[in-house]
């Protein structure tokens, strides 16, 4: 029975220990290291949640970089479409401009030629008359040696114009 | 790696000790030599009831060996309040191990009070006085309490100055945190609940209080083995404590439940039955507590001695038997060991999750209905095999 006596001497000597190593305990051991374990677990906690975070963003900025790659690659493609048909357009509109150009000239050529043409002919009949106005001076100088031949010339001539200008007003009213 | 090693290394040193100590003769202590006037009872048969209750129980010195006649022990102060109204402190070794008194002061050889110290009045009578003396128990507890302090207090230490974002610990400390975390998450703050933080530091001091003395307990040289925690008086401050903490830190609803639980209403009216088997449940709770500790670490005691003694019991039985049973009494002791080990750590951890159980559900609101109905499971399952635990204890002890 003494076994489970508690002793009073023992019970006193207890309680002072355990009051002494619970009071140290509490006040200088436990809560130190509880305290700085939990903070270092928050701290853990705290950084795998901003790993997480960061690999979210940089996977969402991949993912941007790559969707304004993608955009910048359609625009190219846009741009280049337009460039080359505009390229197209404005080839074609030069090659009609310059096509209506060339008939233009073409036309004001022909035109100027014919304008020559008809000055050059007309040039050429003036020049067709005066050599033969010359032509028959020359012949009339030399028939007009002679007194009499002269005045028949000139009655001749002085025929002839009248003819003409009786033939002339029929020639208008034909 | 390390960290195995320096576990197996411990476990070897541990269980190794028994064998040795008894074997070895020659301790370095500041211990008083002193020389036995009788050895006229060595021839006699060994007594082994009473060399595992000296063991075991408590004694005004702390005997180390016995080398041929001298006995090498420690004297403890005595502390004593007489008859007269005075305290009277002296050394231990006045008394002689009992065959001396010393102001009138003497160790009772039987009779009521027998292996304490009594003082003879003048009127021839023999009566008990107010003692405080350091004993064996006190001095152990004294030495595991400093081993203690020494352990958490210097770990602590390192935590003092950390920063948040220091690493963590390796080495011993890093093995206390890991044993800390444990209890932590494993009982302290499932068992009590939301308030969990209030009462933690009183939790890990039991756990570590129980679990140090447990160990120290188990090893058999100077200045540990004393048997601490297979005293009942330590066991009761310590269920004492959780009964204060369970009670002063009690809810309204905690004492509601006990004084007027959610029964049929014929069941507290007119006789109160149920508020009285409440009531001693109050008691009945630490009281096991006190019992389950101290029963389990004193019957491990008890067995690892007296298969110690099988050695000598079995010396006079010749060379070949006492060799075999001396073989025997080895192995057993060690797979003794290895399982006191076991309930070493299991003790202090039943008695920290009961502990927990019985202040979580004092903690006990209406919003934490549903938690406290769990736990309560929790302290049902746990509170039955400890009991069929017990039996089996004081059978062996019986035995």
């Amino acid at each position: 029975m003494g076994l489970l006596q508690p002793e009073l001497g023992l019970i006193f000597w207890t309680s002072l220990a355990f009051g002494v190593v619970l009071f140290l305990l509490c006040k200088f051991g436990f809560p130190v290291i509880l305290r700085s374990v939990e903070e270092r677990r928050n701290f853990i906690d705290s950084s795998i949640e901003a790993a997480h975070e960061a690999e979210e963003r940089l996977e969402r900025v991949t993912l941007d970089s790559a969707a304004i790659v993608e955009k910048a690659e359609a625009e190219r493609q846009q741009i280049l479409r337009s460039a080359s048909e505009e390229r197209d357009r404005i080839v074609g509109d030069a090659r009609m401009k310059a096509s209506e150009e060339a008939q233009r000239i073409v036309a004001e050529a022909r035109a100027q030629a014919n304008e020559e043409r008809e000055q050059i002919i007309r040039e050429g009949r003036q020049q067709v008359v005066a050599l033969a106005v010359t032509i028959s001076e020359r012949l009339l100088r030399g028939e007009l040696q002679q007194k009499e031949s002269q005045i028949v010339l000139a009655d001749r001539l002085l025929d002839e114009i009248n003819k003409a200008s009786q033939a002339k007003p029929q020639n208008n009213e034909a | 790696m390390r960290f195995v090693a320096n576990i197996i290394l411990l476990l070897v040193l541990l269980v190794g000790c028994p064998a040795w100590a008894q074997s070895d003769s020659l301790m370095s202590q500041t211990a008083v030599v002193e020389q036995t006037i009788d050895s006229s009872d060595q021839s006699e048969e060994l007594d082994v009831k009473s060399v595992v209750l000296g063991h075991i129980g408590d004694s005004y010195e702390w005997h180390i060996c016995t080398v041929g006649d001298k006995h090498i022990t420690v004297p403890l102060p005595v502390i004593v309040r007489g008859e007269d109204g005075k305290w009277h402190c002296f050394s231990s070794s006045k008394l002689h191990h009992g065959h001396a008194s010393y102001e009138g002061f003497s160790i009772a050889e039987e009779g009521e009070y027998a292996g304490k110290i009594v003082e003879q009045t003048a009127d021839g009578e023999q009566i008990r006085p107010i003692d405080l003396s350091i004993t064996k128990t006190v001095a152990g507890l004294f030495v595991n309490c400093a081993v203690l302090l020494l352990i958490v207090l210097g770990v602590a230490r390192r935590y003092r100055n950390d920063k948040v974002d220091t690493k963590a610990k390796g080495g011993f400390a890093g093995v206390l945190e890991m044993v800390i975390e444990s209890v932590m998450d494993g009982i302290i703050i499932p068992c009590v609940g939301p308030n969990y933080r209030k009462f933690a530091p009183y939790l890990l001091t039991a756990f570590f209080f129980i679990f140090v003395n447990n160990l120290m307990g188990l090893i058999p040289i100077f200045p540990a083995g004393a048997n601490v925690t297979g005293n009942i008086a330590v066991t009761f401050v310590l269920a004492m404590a959780t009964f204060l903490a369970v009670n002063l830190f009690g809810t309204k609803d905690y004492w509601k439940e006990i004084f007027w639980p959610e029964v049929p209403t014929w069941l507290k009216v007119p006789i109160p039955i149920m508020p009285a088997i409440e009531f001693i449940g109050l008691f009945t709770k630490p009281f096991s507590l006190m019992i389950r500790l101290f029963a389990n670490i004193l019957a491990g005691h008890a067995i690892i001695l007296i298969l110690t003694c099988i050695v000598f019991a079995t010396a006079k039985m010749g060379a070949a038997v006492n060799g075999a049973m001396s073989a025997v009494s080895v192995i057993l002791s060690i797979f003794m060991n290895c399982l006191e080990l076991l309930v070493a750590f299991l003790q202090a951890f039943v008695f920290t999750m009961l502990s927990a159980v019985f202040i979580g559900a004092a903690q006990h609101t209406e919003e934490h209905a549903e938690d406290h109905s769990a736990q309560h499971s929790v302290a049902h399952s746990a509170e039955h095999s400890p009991e069929h635990e017990l039996k089996q204890e004081t059978k062996q002890i019986e035995k």
